[in-house]
Protein backbone atom coordinates (compact mmCIF):
# COMPACT_ATOMS: atom_id res chain seq x y z
CA UNK A 1 0.00 0.00 0.00
CA UNK A 2 1.25 3.60 -0.62
CA UNK A 3 1.34 6.15 2.06
CA UNK A 4 -1.87 8.33 1.84
CA UNK A 5 -0.80 11.70 0.85
CA UNK A 6 -3.32 14.17 1.25
CA UNK A 7 -5.88 14.95 -1.63
CA UNK A 8 -4.09 12.85 -3.68
CA UNK A 9 -7.37 10.32 -2.95
CA UNK A 10 -9.60 12.64 -4.83
CA UNK A 11 -9.98 10.57 -8.21
CA UNK A 12 -12.48 8.22 -6.80
CA UNK A 13 -14.87 7.84 -3.94
CA UNK A 14 -13.35 4.41 -2.99
CA UNK A 15 -9.96 5.74 -2.49
CA UNK A 16 -10.91 8.19 0.13
CA UNK A 17 -12.92 5.72 2.07
CA UNK A 18 -9.83 3.87 1.82
CA UNK A 19 -7.69 6.61 3.10
CA UNK A 20 -10.23 7.43 5.52
CA UNK A 21 -10.54 4.12 6.76
CA UNK A 22 -6.59 3.63 7.73
CA UNK A 23 -6.98 7.05 9.49
CA UNK A 24 -9.51 5.59 11.85
CA UNK A 25 -7.14 2.72 12.14
CA UNK A 26 -4.31 4.38 13.13
CA UNK A 27 -6.40 6.92 15.61
CA UNK A 28 -8.19 4.09 17.70
CA UNK A 29 -4.81 2.59 18.25
CA UNK A 30 -3.26 5.89 19.17
CA UNK A 31 -5.94 6.35 21.82
CA UNK A 32 -5.67 2.65 23.15
CA UNK A 33 -2.15 3.85 23.42
CA UNK A 34 -2.81 7.06 25.16
CA UNK A 35 -5.47 5.63 27.20
CA UNK A 36 -3.25 2.70 28.63
CA UNK A 37 -0.28 5.04 29.12
CA UNK A 38 -2.15 7.45 30.93
CA UNK A 39 -3.87 4.62 32.97
CA UNK A 40 -0.10 2.91 34.03
CA UNK A 41 1.07 6.27 35.40
CA UNK A 42 -1.96 7.35 37.54
CA UNK A 43 -1.27 3.62 39.38
CA UNK A 44 2.09 4.22 39.44
CA UNK A 45 2.65 0.60 37.32
CA UNK A 46 6.09 1.44 36.24
CA UNK A 47 8.69 -0.99 34.96
CA UNK A 48 10.87 0.06 37.51
CA UNK A 49 8.51 -0.66 40.56
CA UNK A 50 8.26 -4.38 38.89
CA UNK A 51 11.76 -4.42 39.24
CA UNK A 52 12.08 -3.51 42.69
CA UNK A 53 9.76 -5.78 44.13
CA UNK A 54 10.66 -8.86 42.01
CA UNK A 55 13.56 -9.99 44.31
CA UNK A 56 10.82 -10.20 47.16
CA UNK A 57 8.64 -12.32 45.39
CA UNK A 58 11.25 -14.68 44.84
CA UNK A 59 12.25 -15.05 48.61
CA UNK A 60 8.33 -15.47 49.25
CA UNK A 61 8.19 -18.41 46.78
CA UNK A 62 11.23 -20.00 48.47
CA UNK A 63 8.81 -19.92 51.87
CA UNK A 64 6.10 -21.32 50.03
CA UNK A 65 8.49 -24.24 48.78
CA UNK A 66 7.56 -26.96 50.12
CA UNK A 67 4.35 -26.82 51.41
CA UNK A 68 3.59 -28.18 55.02
CA UNK A 69 2.03 -30.98 54.40
CA UNK A 70 1.01 -31.82 58.15
CA UNK A 71 -1.66 -28.79 57.83
CA UNK A 72 -3.59 -31.12 55.90
CA UNK A 73 -5.45 -32.53 57.98
CA UNK A 74 -6.40 -29.13 59.78
CA UNK A 75 -7.47 -27.63 56.84
CA UNK A 76 -9.43 -30.56 55.13
CA UNK A 77 -12.93 -29.45 57.42
CA UNK A 78 -12.82 -25.67 56.25
CA UNK A 79 -11.75 -27.05 52.70
CA UNK A 80 -15.20 -29.12 52.69
CA UNK A 81 -16.77 -26.15 54.22
CA UNK A 82 -15.81 -23.89 51.63
CA UNK A 83 -17.26 -26.66 48.68
CA UNK A 84 -20.52 -26.93 50.55
CA UNK A 85 -20.92 -23.08 50.40
CA UNK A 86 -20.24 -23.51 46.69
CA UNK A 87 -22.69 -25.86 46.44
CA UNK A 88 -25.93 -24.64 48.34
CA UNK A 89 -25.44 -21.24 47.06
CA UNK A 90 -24.73 -22.00 43.51
CA UNK A 91 -27.96 -24.05 43.57
CA UNK A 92 -30.10 -22.11 45.09
CA UNK A 93 -28.67 -18.48 42.81
CA UNK A 94 -29.34 -21.10 40.13
CA UNK A 95 -32.74 -21.75 40.93
CA UNK A 96 -33.48 -18.23 41.53
CA UNK A 97 -32.19 -17.01 38.34
CA UNK A 98 -34.55 -19.66 36.23
CA UNK A 99 -37.51 -17.26 36.72
CA UNK A 100 -35.44 -14.25 36.58
CA UNK A 101 -34.61 -15.19 33.61
CA UNK A 102 -37.27 -16.01 31.96
CA UNK A 103 -38.59 -12.02 32.88
CA UNK A 104 -35.88 -10.38 31.51
CA UNK A 105 -35.85 -12.53 27.95
CA UNK A 106 -38.07 -10.21 25.64
CA UNK A 107 -39.32 -12.90 23.85
CA UNK A 108 -40.85 -13.95 26.98
CA UNK A 109 -41.69 -11.25 28.54
CA UNK A 110 -42.59 -8.03 25.83
CA UNK A 111 -43.94 -6.44 28.49
CA UNK A 112 -40.99 -3.69 28.67
CA UNK A 113 -42.38 -2.52 32.24
CA UNK A 114 -41.76 -5.83 33.30
CA UNK A 115 -38.36 -6.76 31.91
CA UNK A 116 -35.98 -3.29 31.54
CA UNK A 117 -37.11 -3.50 35.67
CA UNK A 118 -35.92 -7.13 35.90
CA UNK A 119 -32.87 -6.19 33.95
CA UNK A 120 -31.79 -3.18 36.05
CA UNK A 121 -32.04 -5.33 39.05
CA UNK A 122 -30.02 -7.84 37.83
CA UNK A 123 -27.52 -5.56 36.45
CA UNK A 124 -27.08 -4.30 40.08
CA UNK A 125 -26.26 -7.39 41.45
CA UNK A 126 -23.47 -7.87 39.35
CA UNK A 127 -22.09 -4.98 40.05
CA UNK A 128 -21.76 -5.65 43.82
CA UNK A 129 -19.16 -8.13 44.03
CA UNK A 130 -19.06 -11.52 45.61
CA UNK A 131 -16.86 -9.83 48.53
CA UNK A 132 -18.68 -6.97 49.58
CA UNK A 133 -21.78 -9.29 49.40
CA UNK A 134 -19.94 -11.52 51.81
CA UNK A 135 -19.25 -8.71 53.88
CA UNK A 136 -23.14 -7.32 54.17
CA UNK A 137 -23.96 -10.79 54.75
CA UNK A 138 -21.69 -11.09 57.46
CA UNK A 139 -23.29 -7.43 59.22
CA UNK A 140 -26.15 -8.92 59.09
CA UNK A 141 -26.13 -12.39 59.99
CA UNK A 142 -22.82 -12.54 61.61
CA UNK A 143 -19.14 -14.36 61.12
CA UNK A 144 -20.09 -18.13 59.72
CA UNK A 145 -20.69 -20.07 56.45
CA UNK A 146 -24.04 -18.87 56.05
CA UNK A 147 -23.35 -15.52 55.50
CA UNK A 148 -20.60 -16.27 53.01
CA UNK A 149 -23.33 -18.88 50.90
CA UNK A 150 -25.86 -16.23 50.58
CA UNK A 151 -23.09 -14.06 49.06
CA UNK A 152 -22.31 -16.32 46.76
CA UNK A 153 -26.07 -16.94 45.84
CA UNK A 154 -26.40 -13.52 45.23
CA UNK A 155 -22.96 -13.68 42.71
CA UNK A 156 -24.71 -16.89 41.15
CA UNK A 157 -28.01 -15.72 40.81
CA UNK A 158 -26.70 -12.22 39.27
CA UNK A 159 -23.94 -14.26 36.32
CA UNK A 160 -26.34 -17.30 35.64
CA UNK A 161 -29.80 -15.12 35.40
CA UNK A 162 -27.87 -12.90 32.69
CA UNK A 163 -26.13 -15.60 30.75
CA UNK A 164 -29.26 -17.59 30.54
CA UNK A 165 -31.92 -14.39 29.16
CA UNK A 166 -29.30 -13.62 26.48
CA UNK A 167 -29.78 -17.74 25.64
CA UNK A 168 -33.35 -17.02 25.97
CA UNK A 169 -33.70 -14.10 24.15
CA UNK A 170 -31.76 -16.28 21.17
CA UNK A 171 -33.20 -19.13 20.98
CA UNK A 172 -35.55 -20.27 17.79
CA UNK A 173 -38.56 -18.83 17.74
CA UNK A 174 -40.14 -21.60 15.96
CA UNK A 175 -41.27 -24.08 18.01
CA UNK A 176 -42.88 -21.96 20.77
CA UNK A 177 -44.91 -20.57 17.51
CA UNK A 178 -45.37 -24.64 16.79
CA UNK A 179 -46.37 -24.63 20.06
CA UNK A 180 -48.91 -21.75 20.34
CA UNK A 181 -50.98 -23.27 17.57
CA UNK A 182 -51.08 -26.53 19.15
CA UNK A 183 -53.07 -24.66 21.78
CA UNK A 184 -50.57 -24.77 24.49
CA UNK A 185 -50.77 -22.05 27.07
CA UNK A 186 -47.74 -20.16 28.11
CA UNK A 187 -46.29 -22.39 30.83
CA UNK A 188 -46.30 -25.02 28.71
CA UNK A 189 -45.30 -23.11 25.85
CA UNK A 190 -42.33 -22.60 28.38
CA UNK A 191 -41.93 -26.09 29.11
CA UNK A 192 -42.29 -27.99 25.85
CA UNK A 193 -40.71 -24.79 23.65
CA UNK A 194 -38.19 -23.11 25.48
CA UNK A 195 -37.01 -25.34 28.13
CA UNK A 196 -35.60 -28.09 25.52
CA UNK A 197 -33.57 -25.23 23.86
CA UNK A 198 -32.27 -23.14 26.72
CA UNK A 199 -31.57 -26.00 29.34
CA UNK A 200 -28.02 -26.92 28.02
CA UNK A 201 -27.20 -23.41 27.82
CA UNK A 202 -28.31 -23.03 31.68
CA UNK A 203 -26.62 -26.15 33.21
CA UNK A 204 -23.17 -25.27 30.88
CA UNK A 205 -23.66 -21.32 32.90
CA UNK A 206 -24.58 -22.89 36.32
CA UNK A 207 -21.37 -25.32 36.53
CA UNK A 208 -19.18 -22.63 34.88
CA UNK A 209 -20.50 -20.52 37.93
CA UNK A 210 -19.57 -23.21 40.18
CA UNK A 211 -16.36 -23.14 39.31
CA UNK A 212 -15.68 -19.73 39.88
CA UNK A 213 -17.43 -20.26 43.07
CA UNK A 214 -14.88 -22.89 44.23
CA UNK A 215 -12.00 -19.83 44.16
CA UNK A 216 -14.75 -17.35 45.41
CA UNK A 217 -15.39 -19.10 48.12
CA UNK A 218 -11.40 -19.65 49.42
CA UNK A 219 -11.55 -16.17 49.83
CA UNK A 220 -14.68 -16.01 51.67
CA UNK A 221 -12.90 -16.35 54.80
CA UNK A 222 -11.12 -12.92 54.45
CA UNK A 223 -14.15 -11.23 55.58
CA UNK A 224 -15.25 -13.70 57.95
CA UNK A 225 -17.71 -15.60 56.02
CA UNK A 226 -16.18 -19.32 56.42
CA UNK A 227 -14.79 -21.23 54.65
CA UNK A 228 -10.80 -22.12 53.72
CA UNK A 229 -10.10 -18.00 53.81
CA UNK A 230 -10.00 -18.01 57.32
CA UNK A 231 -6.98 -20.13 57.38
CA UNK A 232 -5.63 -18.81 54.60
CA UNK A 233 -5.57 -14.80 56.46
CA UNK A 234 -4.13 -16.51 59.31
CA UNK A 235 -1.36 -18.34 57.61
CA UNK A 236 -0.73 -14.99 55.79
CA UNK A 237 -0.69 -12.87 59.03
CA UNK A 238 1.64 -15.57 60.61
CA UNK A 239 4.21 -15.30 57.81
CA UNK A 240 3.25 -19.17 57.25
CA UNK A 241 3.63 -18.91 53.46
CA UNK A 242 4.56 -23.26 53.98
CA UNK A 243 0.99 -23.27 55.23
CA UNK A 244 -0.80 -20.97 52.80
CA UNK A 245 0.94 -22.74 49.54
CA UNK A 246 -0.87 -25.75 50.80
CA UNK A 247 -4.21 -24.22 50.96
CA UNK A 248 -3.86 -22.84 47.61
CA UNK A 249 -2.27 -26.21 46.29
CA UNK A 250 -5.30 -27.95 47.27
CA UNK A 251 -7.67 -25.56 46.18
CA UNK A 252 -5.54 -26.24 42.81
CA UNK A 253 -6.50 -29.76 42.64
CA UNK A 254 -10.75 -29.35 43.67
CA UNK A 255 -10.89 -26.22 40.67
CA UNK A 256 -8.69 -28.76 38.37
CA UNK A 257 -11.06 -32.03 39.37
CA UNK A 258 -14.42 -29.61 39.11
CA UNK A 259 -12.98 -27.87 35.80
CA UNK A 260 -12.32 -31.50 34.15
CA UNK A 261 -15.97 -32.85 35.56
CA UNK A 262 -17.74 -29.69 34.06
CA UNK A 263 -16.33 -29.91 30.81
CA UNK A 264 -17.40 -33.31 30.38
CA UNK A 265 -20.97 -32.62 31.65
CA UNK A 266 -20.96 -29.80 29.53
CA UNK A 267 -19.41 -31.42 26.25
CA UNK A 268 -21.91 -34.22 26.32
CA UNK A 269 -24.85 -31.60 26.60
CA UNK A 270 -24.17 -29.18 23.64
CA UNK B 1 -66.01 -25.06 8.38
CA UNK B 2 -64.11 -21.82 7.82
CA UNK B 3 -65.51 -18.64 7.18
CA UNK B 4 -63.81 -15.18 6.57
CA UNK B 5 -66.35 -12.11 7.21
CA UNK B 6 -65.01 -8.90 5.94
CA UNK B 7 -61.25 -9.85 7.25
CA UNK B 8 -58.76 -6.78 7.21
CA UNK B 9 -55.52 -7.04 8.52
CA UNK B 10 -53.66 -4.02 8.78
CA UNK B 11 -49.41 -4.15 10.21
CA UNK B 12 -48.76 -1.29 12.64
CA UNK B 13 -46.38 0.35 10.46
CA UNK B 14 -49.41 0.77 8.18
CA UNK B 15 -48.51 -1.63 5.14
CA UNK B 16 -51.77 -4.13 4.65
CA UNK B 17 -51.73 -7.74 5.09
CA UNK B 18 -55.09 -8.54 3.90
CA UNK B 19 -58.38 -6.65 2.67
CA UNK B 20 -62.16 -7.15 2.62
CA UNK B 21 -61.64 -10.89 2.79
CA UNK B 22 -64.73 -12.79 2.59
CA UNK B 23 -63.97 -16.62 2.16
CA UNK B 24 -66.34 -19.86 3.23
CA UNK B 25 -63.84 -22.94 3.46
CA UNK B 26 -66.10 -26.36 3.62
CA UNK B 27 -65.13 -29.14 5.36
CA UNK B 28 -62.67 -32.05 3.57
CA UNK B 29 -61.62 -29.28 0.78
CA UNK B 30 -57.86 -29.11 -0.20
CA UNK B 31 -57.01 -25.69 -0.71
CA UNK B 32 -54.11 -24.03 -1.95
CA UNK B 33 -53.45 -20.86 -1.70
CA UNK B 34 -51.30 -19.15 -4.18
CA UNK B 35 -49.55 -15.74 -4.60
CA UNK B 36 -46.31 -13.84 -5.11
CA UNK B 37 -44.16 -13.47 -1.61
CA UNK B 38 -45.84 -10.55 0.59
CA UNK B 39 -49.48 -10.93 -1.23
CA UNK B 40 -50.76 -12.36 2.39
CA UNK B 41 -50.49 -15.74 2.08
CA UNK B 42 -48.82 -16.31 5.14
CA UNK B 43 -51.20 -13.90 7.22
CA UNK B 44 -54.40 -15.43 5.75
CA UNK B 45 -53.20 -19.07 6.63
CA UNK B 46 -51.80 -17.82 10.46
CA UNK B 47 -55.17 -15.75 11.18
CA UNK B 48 -56.95 -18.99 10.96
CA UNK B 49 -55.82 -19.95 14.27
CA UNK B 50 -55.30 -16.42 15.45
CA UNK B 51 -51.20 -16.91 15.40
CA UNK B 52 -51.62 -13.59 13.38
CA UNK B 53 -54.44 -11.28 15.06
CA UNK B 54 -57.08 -9.72 12.52
CA UNK B 55 -57.87 -5.54 12.74
CA UNK B 56 -61.31 -5.82 11.15
CA UNK B 57 -64.20 -8.41 10.31
CA UNK B 58 -64.34 -11.72 12.00
CA UNK B 59 -63.09 -15.41 11.37
CA UNK B 60 -65.23 -18.65 12.52
CA UNK B 61 -63.67 -22.09 12.65
CA UNK B 62 -65.90 -24.18 13.47
CA UNK B 63 -68.80 -22.32 13.86
CA UNK B 64 -67.12 -20.32 16.78
CA UNK B 65 -65.19 -17.12 16.51
CA UNK B 66 -61.58 -17.31 17.29
CA UNK B 67 -61.12 -13.61 16.74
CA UNK B 68 -63.45 -12.94 19.73
CA UNK B 69 -62.39 -15.86 21.57
CA UNK B 70 -60.92 -15.82 25.37
CA UNK B 71 -57.48 -17.20 26.75
CA UNK B 72 -58.93 -20.93 27.32
CA UNK B 73 -61.52 -20.41 24.22
CA UNK B 74 -59.00 -19.41 22.27
CA UNK B 75 -56.53 -22.39 23.07
CA UNK B 76 -59.29 -24.84 22.74
CA UNK B 77 -59.85 -23.72 19.19
CA UNK B 78 -56.53 -23.93 18.48
CA UNK B 79 -56.23 -27.43 19.60
CA UNK B 80 -58.27 -29.15 16.87
CA UNK B 81 -56.28 -27.20 14.48
CA UNK B 82 -52.43 -28.42 13.23
CA UNK B 83 -49.95 -26.36 11.89
CA UNK B 84 -47.10 -27.03 9.41
CA UNK B 85 -44.22 -24.80 9.02
CA UNK B 86 -41.89 -24.36 6.25
CA UNK B 87 -38.85 -24.86 9.13
CA UNK B 88 -40.70 -28.10 10.53
CA UNK B 89 -40.38 -25.97 14.05
CA UNK B 90 -39.12 -29.11 16.07
CA UNK B 91 -37.60 -29.24 19.06
CA UNK B 92 -34.45 -30.47 17.73
CA UNK B 93 -33.14 -31.95 20.28
CA UNK B 94 -35.63 -33.98 21.26
CA UNK B 95 -36.59 -37.22 20.38
CA UNK B 96 -39.32 -37.77 17.46
CA UNK B 97 -42.06 -39.46 19.81
CA UNK B 98 -41.90 -36.48 22.50
CA UNK B 99 -42.05 -33.53 19.43
CA UNK B 100 -45.25 -35.75 18.49
CA UNK B 101 -46.26 -36.08 21.73
CA UNK B 102 -46.21 -32.46 22.04
CA UNK B 103 -48.68 -32.06 19.97
CA UNK B 104 -51.34 -33.43 23.15
CA UNK B 105 -50.16 -30.98 25.50
CA UNK B 106 -53.50 -29.24 24.86
CA UNK B 107 -55.26 -31.78 26.09
CA UNK B 108 -54.18 -32.08 29.71
CA UNK B 109 -53.66 -29.67 33.04
CA UNK B 110 -50.47 -27.61 32.56
CA UNK B 111 -49.80 -30.17 35.69
CA UNK B 112 -49.87 -32.94 33.97
CA UNK B 113 -47.75 -32.02 30.97
CA UNK B 114 -45.01 -30.17 33.17
CA UNK B 115 -44.08 -33.20 34.69
CA UNK B 116 -44.17 -34.85 30.87
CA UNK B 117 -46.88 -37.61 32.18
CA UNK B 118 -48.72 -38.53 29.16
CA UNK B 119 -50.89 -41.37 28.95
CA UNK B 120 -50.92 -44.64 27.61
CA UNK B 121 -53.07 -43.56 25.00
CA UNK B 122 -51.49 -40.77 24.33
CA UNK B 123 -48.02 -42.47 23.24
CA UNK B 124 -50.07 -45.22 21.38
CA UNK B 125 -51.77 -42.50 18.81
CA UNK B 126 -48.27 -40.54 18.66
CA UNK B 127 -47.09 -43.70 17.57
CA UNK B 128 -50.00 -44.48 15.25
CA UNK B 129 -49.13 -41.03 13.97
CA UNK B 130 -46.05 -41.93 12.82
CA UNK B 131 -46.97 -45.15 11.79
CA UNK B 132 -49.75 -42.96 8.81
CA UNK B 133 -46.30 -41.22 7.40
CA UNK B 134 -44.18 -44.09 7.63
CA UNK B 135 -41.85 -43.66 10.01
CA UNK B 136 -42.86 -45.42 12.81
CA UNK B 137 -39.25 -46.56 13.26
CA UNK B 138 -37.62 -43.47 13.66
CA UNK B 139 -39.92 -42.49 17.03
CA UNK B 140 -36.99 -42.93 19.63
CA UNK B 141 -34.49 -41.24 17.58
CA UNK B 142 -33.34 -37.21 18.18
CA UNK B 143 -35.19 -35.10 15.19
CA UNK B 144 -32.12 -33.32 14.41
CA UNK B 145 -31.05 -36.85 13.37
CA UNK B 146 -33.45 -37.11 10.52
CA UNK B 147 -33.34 -35.48 6.75
CA UNK B 148 -35.93 -32.51 6.01
CA UNK B 149 -38.52 -34.67 4.38
CA UNK B 150 -38.88 -36.75 7.79
CA UNK B 151 -38.94 -33.81 10.05
CA UNK B 152 -41.87 -32.42 7.91
CA UNK B 153 -43.48 -35.71 8.28
CA UNK B 154 -43.16 -35.59 11.78
CA UNK B 155 -44.46 -32.37 12.08
CA UNK B 156 -47.44 -33.85 10.35
CA UNK B 157 -47.60 -36.32 12.86
CA UNK B 158 -47.69 -34.21 15.24
CA UNK B 159 -51.03 -32.15 13.57
CA UNK B 160 -52.23 -36.40 13.83
CA UNK B 161 -51.75 -36.68 17.25
CA UNK B 162 -53.40 -33.45 17.86
CA UNK B 163 -56.42 -34.70 16.16
CA UNK B 164 -56.62 -31.56 14.25
CA UNK B 165 -60.17 -31.56 12.48
CA UNK B 166 -58.12 -28.80 9.97
CA UNK B 167 -54.37 -28.66 9.03
CA UNK B 168 -52.62 -25.27 7.74
CA UNK B 169 -49.27 -25.53 6.04
CA UNK B 170 -47.27 -22.57 5.31
CA UNK B 171 -44.82 -22.98 2.42
CA UNK B 172 -44.65 -26.96 3.86
CA UNK B 173 -42.24 -27.79 0.66
CA UNK B 174 -40.22 -24.98 0.61
CA UNK B 175 -37.03 -26.24 2.07
CA UNK B 176 -37.40 -29.56 0.16
CA UNK B 177 -35.93 -31.36 -2.66
CA UNK B 178 -38.35 -32.03 -4.94
CA UNK B 179 -38.48 -35.45 -4.39
CA UNK B 180 -39.49 -35.52 -0.76
CA UNK B 181 -41.72 -32.58 -1.94
CA UNK B 182 -43.62 -34.93 -3.59
CA UNK B 183 -43.61 -37.19 -0.73
CA UNK B 184 -45.19 -34.73 1.81
CA UNK B 185 -47.64 -33.36 -0.57
CA UNK B 186 -48.99 -37.28 -0.86
CA UNK B 187 -49.00 -37.56 2.85
CA UNK B 188 -50.87 -34.33 3.41
CA UNK B 189 -53.27 -34.96 0.74
CA UNK B 190 -53.72 -38.65 1.27
CA UNK B 191 -54.05 -37.30 5.50
CA UNK B 192 -57.06 -34.94 3.80
CA UNK B 193 -58.60 -37.98 1.79
CA UNK B 194 -58.60 -40.38 4.86
CA UNK B 195 -59.51 -39.10 7.28
CA UNK B 196 -61.52 -36.09 5.78
CA UNK B 197 -59.09 -33.74 7.18
CA UNK B 198 -59.67 -29.90 6.01
CA UNK B 199 -56.29 -28.59 4.53
CA UNK B 200 -54.97 -25.34 3.99
CA UNK B 201 -52.09 -25.00 2.15
CA UNK B 202 -49.27 -22.15 1.31
CA UNK B 203 -47.40 -22.99 -1.94
CA UNK B 204 -45.35 -21.24 -4.11
CA UNK B 205 -45.47 -23.80 -7.02
CA UNK B 206 -48.32 -23.70 -9.45
CA UNK B 207 -47.79 -26.74 -10.95
CA UNK B 208 -48.13 -28.84 -7.22
CA UNK B 209 -51.32 -26.38 -6.86
CA UNK B 210 -52.86 -27.40 -10.22
CA UNK B 211 -52.02 -31.36 -9.10
CA UNK B 212 -52.99 -31.74 -5.62
CA UNK B 213 -55.58 -28.94 -4.59
CA UNK B 214 -59.51 -29.53 -4.93
CA UNK B 215 -59.51 -25.44 -4.93
CA UNK B 216 -57.07 -22.67 -5.79
CA UNK B 217 -57.47 -19.13 -4.32
CA UNK B 218 -54.93 -16.36 -5.37
CA UNK B 219 -53.87 -13.42 -3.55
CA UNK B 220 -52.60 -10.50 -4.71
CA UNK B 221 -52.25 -7.61 -2.50
CA UNK B 222 -53.98 -9.00 0.29
CA UNK B 223 -56.99 -9.19 -1.33
CA UNK B 224 -58.68 -12.91 -3.14
CA UNK B 225 -58.28 -12.20 -7.16
CA UNK B 226 -58.99 -15.71 -8.09
CA UNK B 227 -60.87 -18.79 -6.33
CA UNK B 228 -61.71 -21.75 -8.36
CA UNK B 229 -61.02 -24.90 -9.54
CA UNK B 230 -57.69 -26.56 -10.73
CA UNK B 231 -59.10 -26.74 -13.92
CA UNK B 232 -59.78 -22.78 -14.31
CA UNK B 233 -56.42 -22.12 -12.50
CA UNK B 234 -54.92 -21.69 -16.45
CA UNK B 235 -51.48 -20.16 -17.24
CA UNK B 236 -53.41 -17.53 -18.03
CA UNK B 237 -55.18 -17.22 -14.63
CA UNK B 238 -52.37 -17.15 -12.48
CA UNK B 239 -50.97 -14.75 -14.72
CA UNK B 240 -53.55 -12.83 -13.32
CA UNK B 241 -52.61 -13.29 -9.70
CA UNK B 242 -49.18 -12.90 -10.28
CA UNK B 243 -49.65 -10.21 -11.90
CA UNK B 244 -47.25 -10.81 -14.29
CA UNK B 245 -46.30 -14.06 -16.46
CA UNK B 246 -44.72 -17.28 -14.87
CA UNK B 247 -41.28 -17.98 -14.07
CA UNK B 248 -39.95 -21.18 -14.72
CA UNK B 249 -38.81 -21.49 -10.75
CA UNK B 250 -42.26 -21.13 -10.11
CA UNK B 251 -42.65 -24.46 -11.42
CA UNK B 252 -41.17 -27.56 -9.80
CA UNK B 253 -41.45 -29.77 -12.84
CA UNK B 254 -40.95 -33.76 -12.98
CA UNK B 255 -43.21 -36.23 -13.34
CA UNK B 256 -47.01 -34.76 -13.03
Amino acid sequence: MKPAVPGSGRKSPPDIQLIRGRYKRIATWLLIIVVFILCSIHIHATPYKLMTGLPQMGSLLQEMIPPDWSYIPTIWQPIMETIQIAIVGTTLGGILAIPVALLCAYNMMPNKWVSIPMRVILNLVRTIPDLLFASIFVAMFGIGPFAGMLALLFFSFGIIAKLTFESIEAIDPGPLEAMTAVGANRLQVIMFGVVPQAFPYFVSYFLYTFEVNIRAASVLGLVGAGGIGILLDRSLGLFRYDRASMIILITLVIVLAIDYGSTRIRRSLL
Amino acid sequence: MIQFHNVSKTYPNGSIGLRHINLTIEEGELVVIVGSSGAGKSTLLRSINRLHDITEGDIQVGGKSITHAKDKELRRIRRDIGMIFQSFNLIKRATVLNNVLSGRVAYHSTFRTMLGMFPREDIELSLHALERVNIREKAYIRADQLSGGQQQRVSIARALAQEAKIILADEPVASLDPLTTRQVMDDLKRINQEMRITTIINLHFIDLAREYATRIIGLRAGEIVFDGSPEQATDEAFADIYGRSIRHDEMLGGEV
